[in-house]
């Protein structure tokens, strides 16, 4: 039977440079931070970031990891907006691809679905269109017969194009050595979405369990990311912090204040990487539990 | 007592959803989020909320509740609220960090795309929500840095590029109010163009008008009526820490 547990360094290493690559998760919520802290040494550059913003965002194009960024939008969910990808952004130092949130979740659909892309009203008459000239609209090809409709006759659509993804990381609860996760939260988000839009792709979750096990930890509705789906499994406990994993844990906010704090200072900004993001992921989780306890005493 | 100015903008918010039946309200901000409330627990009992996050919640209850508190009707994850996006039953209130006398509005960076003077949360939904639904806006800070001759960035759409757009755009293209802390307005002015429909208590018009950086249709401005002692009640039920004096200066 195969076994899809990997480590970070594996997945890394599969990368490289000039790829485009999907991150899970939705603003502050659920993303596969692990797998991003690890990408801020892997070396990479010149990547497409395509993502619900988080502080994914932010923290890859401040590094100069990311050169492209395609996204509706940036935030950190408590704090609206994040202090990185500001500067990166008031400096003229990213390719921004801006689409609407529902032509983003198109665009992933139509990767997955493998067809070149699907229509919607939204990004019509916004600058969506004017930003990115490569964006084409379709014309209703629907005129007379029994499927025309008389008030769509003529109209002009979007053509969200398909998102193809290179690679997708997304993070979940709980996965099994199958390849299978769940996502016990309140919310799936588009991590399925993700995956399927990609070509390697990689669950990290809070906890691995035997091929079968899912059903234990949760409702069996609740694993819809099914082995199909999947390349790589990688145990990352806490992998998500300091964006919220629901109900693992919520989002750490006395972190993420730390975080925006210090990234509003080039100088306290070095000092928080240097404590923070310099090691391995066991580093970083090392440094988070003296913060947290730092912080409560 | 008067009621004050958040609670004025309030009650003008809450028209909005008006004898609007079985829809989804997404309110962005204090004073929406208590208006769609106020509204749910008065004229439009049928309103669809949500808790903020992936579900549907019962009821009107004060915007203090604790997440566990909060009674659950139904699950609406992201992905299913594209679906009543593109369904057309939803009625927003946005915010607009600029809007224009055709009620395209930018939330997604002041300045040169490329190079934003200041970056702000980015398009989000509004390409999308405002050529599939009823989409109004709320400005809590009137002045003309934010009713502006051109946005910067035309995420929401207003009357003249839905037009330009074609059927596509303008079949379920609808902005019914923008309110402001200073006053309400729609777009009844020639070619669907802003005008001032009334000013809250205390504005006179010519403030608006020197507060506002495009030319506003004038017709027959009245006052903004306040809520009634019922209304004011309900809102500080809603509200009863007084959040909603936070959002505006006053």
């Amino acid at each position: 039977m195969v076994d899809k547990r990997s480590t970070i360094d594996e997945a890394i290493s599969r990368l490289s440079s000039g790829m485009t690559i999907g991150i899970g998760g939705w603003g502050s919520r659920r993303k596969p931070m692990a797998i991003v802290r690890a990408l801020l040494h892997s070396g990479l550059s010149d990547l497409t970031i395509v993502s619900y913003g988080g502080p994914d965002v932010g923290l890859l194009a401040n590094a100069g990891i990311a050169s492209k960024v395609i996204a509706g939008f940036v935030t950190l969910d408590s704090i609206a907006l994040d202090p990185l990808w500001r500067q990166v952004r008031q400096r003229g130092g990213i390719d921004l691809t801006e689409v609407d949130e529902g032509l983003f979740y198109l665009g992933l659909q139509a990767a997955a679905w493998r067809v070149p892309f699907l229509p919607a009203r939204a990004g019509l008459g916004s600058d969506v269109l004017v930003r990115n000239p490569l964006l084409k609209t379709v014309t209703n090809p629907y005129v007379d017969g029994p499927f025309a409709d008389p008030a769509d006759v003529g109209a002009e659509l979007l053509a969200m194009p398909a998102l193809h993804l290179d690679a997708a990381f997304v993070h979940a609860n709980a996965a099994d050595t199958a390849g299978n996760a769940a996502f016990t939260g309140p919310d799936a988000y588009f991590d399925e979405l993700f995956l399927g839009a990609a070509d390697l792709r990689v669950v990290t979750a809070e906890t691995v369990v035997a091929e079968g096990g899912l059903g234990e930890v949760g409702p069996l509705a609740k694993a819809t990311v099914h082995r199909l789906l999947t390349d790589l499994i990688i145990e990352t406990p806490n992998g998500a912090h300091f964006t919220s994993c629901a109900p693992n844990y919520d989002r750490d906010e006395a972190f993420q204040k730390a975080y925006v704090t210090a990234a509003s200072d080039p100088e306290t900004w070095e000092a928080f990487t240097a404590r923070f993001l310099g090691g391995s992921e066991a580093d970083y989780q090392r440094a988070v539990a003296e913060f947290t306890k730092e912080s409560q005493s | 007592m008067s009621p004050t100015r958040a609670e004025v903008c309030i009650a003008a918010i809450s028209e909005v959803w008006r004898d609007a039946g079985e829809i989804m309200a997404s309110p962005f901000g204090t004073i929406p989020m208590v208006a769609s409330r106020l509204a749910k627990r008065t004229f439009s009992p049928d309103l669809v909320l949500t808790d903020g996050e992936a579900a549907i919640i019962v009821g009107a209850p004060p915007i203090t509740t604790k997440p566990e508190d909060l009674v659950r009707e139904a699950s609406v994850p992201y992905k299913t609220i594209f679906s009543v996006v593109w369904s057309g039953r939803r009625h927003i209130v946005m915010q607009a960090s600029q809007i224009d006398r055709f009620g395209n509005q930018n939330l997604s960076a002041i300045g040169p795309h490329n190079q934003p003077k200041v970056q702000l949360i980015g398009v989000r939904g509004a390409p999308g929500n405002s050529v599939n639904h009823k989409t109004s806006y709320w400005v809590p800070d009137h002045s003309t840095r934010t009713f502006v001759e051109a946005v910067d960035t035309v995420c929401g759409v207003g009357y003249d590029r839905a037009k330009n757009a074609g059927v596509g755009a303008t079949r379920f293209h609808e902005l019914p109010r923008v309110v402001s802390n200073l006053g309400v307005f729609d777009f009844s002015g020639p070619n669907n163009s802003m005008a001032l429909v009334s000013v809250h208590p205390g504005v006179t018009v010519e403030e608006v008008v020197a507060a506002t950086g495009f030319e506003l249709h004038l017709g027959d401005v009245v006052e903004t009526p306040g809520p009634t002692d019922e209304q004011l009640a309900i809102i500080s039920e809603i509200d009863p820490k007084g959040a909603r004096e936070r959002e505006i200066k006053a």
